[in-house]
């Protein structure tokens, strides 16, 4: 049973999305994904415990064919880590999002959308746990095409229009991967990643492996939302279900920016991408662009959800600000905030599907005076503001500090200056929106408002409570991102 | 006989230019148009550049059908084409999802053309 | 397409040597160029044809869309069905030489013939509901 595992967390949710979509009841939907995807957690949870226990990944030969010509299902301690976080999300999205499903979406796709929901893990969980290139791009587009479909599920009709736009934006950058897949397979003839990595070694110089490098970076830069590749990403958080929303932003842009981690480290090796290339130079640059330019963007929004989907194109530059730092240092730092951010985007995200439940808008001029009515929902909202800027005790404080750390190991003191300042703006669009739900009355004839239903409530503040208890006892997630980087960087420092 | 080498850089590589053609016109049509119909056409001959550029490496020339025969010695690479028709699956999906969005696109907003869809202040 | 007699008579020829191709193609997927995925699309496209011909409505009466919504899912669970199968039996997912305790060929042979099953049942029922969906609407 044990030995199956990494082909269970794969097969289970897509079998139980086919029958979901034969059942189609909400309640019966709601409870086989639930038992899914909780399944597929404890599965992620032991197989990252037994790589941590006896230190070798575990290998997966899919229909008994061996690597490298069948698929290998590989887990090592990064992709034990990021199914561990998929999964983890998948499960407490469900919990927390069954009240606002019902709300936002007609009854008649309730069951649909159970159904494109667990098709939308398996792909994202697929695309982790995959060794093979091509593999990797069909659960790319399984969870793509399934997560273009849950966007559109939303009432307003801009959902639709946000979902065509990242269907486009999505599909270019899925296709530049699968073109550059395309040109390493055509030098070395295998499509297994560690297979790939060795026969790549004397072929790295070659113009072909070079393009195909380049068109693998910038297609997975799209699917991450990297500055400027990022025009997709407002659009697609603030018009999607919020279940929806708090689901995508914790994961879909993390397991992209996995992908682009197994490229630059396993297959091309941090000796070439890193050292012997431009890139750490020019996703630098990209980085700092976006946490400006984003943080500056959020400033000036009026949907809450708008302002949060730009703070996140911000977060998405620190986190590939940590791969630019080229130290152990500075990728801890990225792998940490991969889960922090998840864990408070994800929470921010579920408390405004709330106010957009009770409110009945995210228009921040809409929320005077929600402080006093929803004192839950906005006191936690302060709570994932402070993590969000990295106030000491919260998670937002500890991938700030290996990032701070990374860049001062290279003598750049200028980023740490930067990443303060940037903190300061964090601290100016957060402070908005408390400013207006605490300080200001609640127009008289505005609907009376009351809390958000309890489901809702107690998972953000689960995910809040995680946020400050992962900010003190950092010993899984700094832990856990401290060997895999020692694995990544294979003794290369 | 430089010139003879650059005829055969061009000629040989053929396959390559129309890959490259592909890929050039299909985004020039997704980032030029604004019709959405048409962004779709230009995106499934974006996709339809990875199919040439992975099938046409693994035809041997003289090669038959990859099923093992005492006639044959010479096979071409099924991998590609079985790559490529999970590919072409992919497109499809995609395809099929596209229009599926802009019919209801066209049923909300009543237009299909960027400019009116995306403007307004309804995306503030 | 009432008036048409010429149309209607060569489809109603045409449409038996088109399914018949497609189960060609379905079952020739073992020893040649072929496979559920081709076979989905012909076994689609004759039907198509005939919605093109006869109409969408008399199409509807002969396959309904309820049963085409249960006829996807049922496809991918039989492709499911089997790698569980193979799990039952006690090897890795997808492991055709499991199904046969005697000769793992012949395990292979069954478990893609199996599988192909499910991939034509998906393929021709999304196909089909495809065309229903973009062709019932907007009348």
């Amino acid at each position: 049973m044990l030995d199956q595992l990494p082909a269970i967390i794969i097969a289970v949710p897509l079998i139980a999305a086919a029958v979901c979509a034969l059942i189609r009841n909400e309640t019966v939907c709601w409870l086989i994904a639930l038992v899914v995807a909780f399944a597929s957690f404890v599965g992620s949870a032991t197989m990252l415990g037994q790589v941590q226990k006896y230190g070798e990944d575990i290998s997966y030969k899919l229909g008994g064919w061996a690597p490298p010509v069948g698929i290998e299902y590989k887990v090592d301690l990064l992709a034990g880590y990021v199914l561990v976080l998929v999964s983890l999300i998948a499960t407490a999205v469900l919990i927390y999002g069954r009240q606002s499903v019902k709300l936002e979406i007609k009854k008649n796709l309730h069951g649909w959308y159970y159904t494109m929901y667990l098709l939308c893990m398996c792909g994202l969980l697929g695309i982790v746990i995959t060794g093979d290139a091509f593999n990797a791009f069909v659960f790319m587009e399984i969870s793509s095409l399934s997560m273009y479909t849950l966007i559109a599920l939303g009432k307003d009709r801009r959902a639709v229009a946000a979902a065509y736009q990242y269907l486009i934006m999505g599909t270019i950058g899925a296709t530049m991967y699968i073109i550059g897949v395309g040109l390493l397979f055509t030098i070395t003839g295998t499509l297994n990643m560690a297979d790939l990595a060795m026969r790549l070694v004397p072929l790295l110089d070659t113009p072909a492996a070079i393009s195909g490098m380049a068109f693998i970076i910038v297609g997975l830069s799209l699917k991450i939302a990297l500055f400027p590749l990022h025009l997709w990403l407002p659009n697609a958080y603030a018009f999607a279900p919020s279940a929806v929303t708090s689901f995508l932003a914790a994961t879909a842009t993390k397991v992209s920016i996995y992908l682009l981690m197994r490229y630059l480290y396993t297959v091309f090796g941090f000796g070439f991408s890193i050292e012997r290339t431009p890139i750490p130079e020019v996703i630098m640059v990209l980085s700092l662009l976006a946490i400006f330019a984003g943080s500056f963007t959020a400033l000036f929004q009026e949907n809450i959800k708008r302002m949060l989907a730009y703070s996140s194109v911000a977060q998405i530059g620190y986190i590939t600000l940590g791969i630019a730092l080229a130290n152990a240092t500075g990728l801890t730092g990225s792998l940490v905030h991969i889960f922090n951010h998840a864990v408070m985007k994800g929470a921010l995200f579920m408390l405004v599907g709330g106010i957009a439940m009770q409110v009945g808008t995210v228009r921040l001029s809409d929320m005077a005076g929600a402080g006093k009515a929803m004192p839950l929902t906005m006191f936690g909202f302060v709570l994932g503001g402070f993590s969000m800027i990295g106030v000491p005790g919260t998670v937002g404080f500890v991938s700030k500090w290996y990032l701070a750390m990374g860049a001062l190991e290279n003598g750049w003191w200028w980023i740490v200056a930067l990443l303060m300042l940037s903190s300061l703006l964090v601290l100016v669009y957060m402070g908005r929106v408390i400013e207006v739900a605490f300080f200001r009355e609640r127009p008289v004839d505005a609907i009376p408002l009351k809390e958000a239903p309890k489901s809702m409530i107690v998972t953000a503040w689960v995910f809040l409570l995680a946020c400050v208890y992962l900010g003190f006892d950092t010993s899984f997630t700094v832990g856990v991102a401290e060997q895999a980087v020692n694995v990544l960087l294979g003794g290369v420092q | 006989m430089e010139g003879l080498n650059e005829l055969a850089f061009v000629l040989g590589g053929v396959n390559h230019w129309i890959t490259v053609f592909l890929i050039m016109a299909g985004l020039y049509i997704i980032v030029s148009r604004s019709n959405m119909i048409k962004k779709l056409v230009g995106l499934s001959i974006f996709q339809t550049s990875v199919y040439l550029l992975y099938v046409s490496p693994g035809k041997i020339i003289g090669g038959t059908a990859p099923i093992i025969s005492d006639d044959f010695t010479v096979y071409s690479n099924p991998l590609p084409h079985v790559l490529i028709l999970t590919a072409i699956v992919v497109g499809v999906a995609t395809l099929a999802l596209g229009l599926a969005l802009v019919i209801r696109i066209n049923e909300a907003y009543g237009s299909i053309e960027e400019d009116d869809v995306y403007s307004g202040e309804d995306w503030n | 397409m009432r008036g048409h007699l010429i149309l209607r008579v060569v489809s109603k020829i045409l449409i038996p040597f088109l399914l018949m191709f497609a189960l060609y193609v379905q079952f020739h997927g073992d020893f040649g160029p072929g496979g559920g995925f081709q076979a989905g699309v012909i076994v689609a496209a004759a039907f198509v044809l005939y919605a093109l011909i006869f109409g969408l409505r008399a199409m509807q009466k002969i396959i309904s869309p309820a049963l085409l919504e249960i006829a996807v899912p049922l496809g991918v669970l039989i492709y499911a069905g089997v790698g569980v199968y193979t799990w039952i039996l006690g090897g890795n997912f997808l492991d055709y030489n499991m199904l046969d305790s005697h000769d793992p060929s012949h395990g292979q042979h069954l478990g893609v013939l199996l599988v192909e099953a499910g991939v034509l049942l998906t393929v021709s029922s999304t196909m089909l509901l495809i065309f229903y969906t973009f062709a019932g609407r907007g009348r």
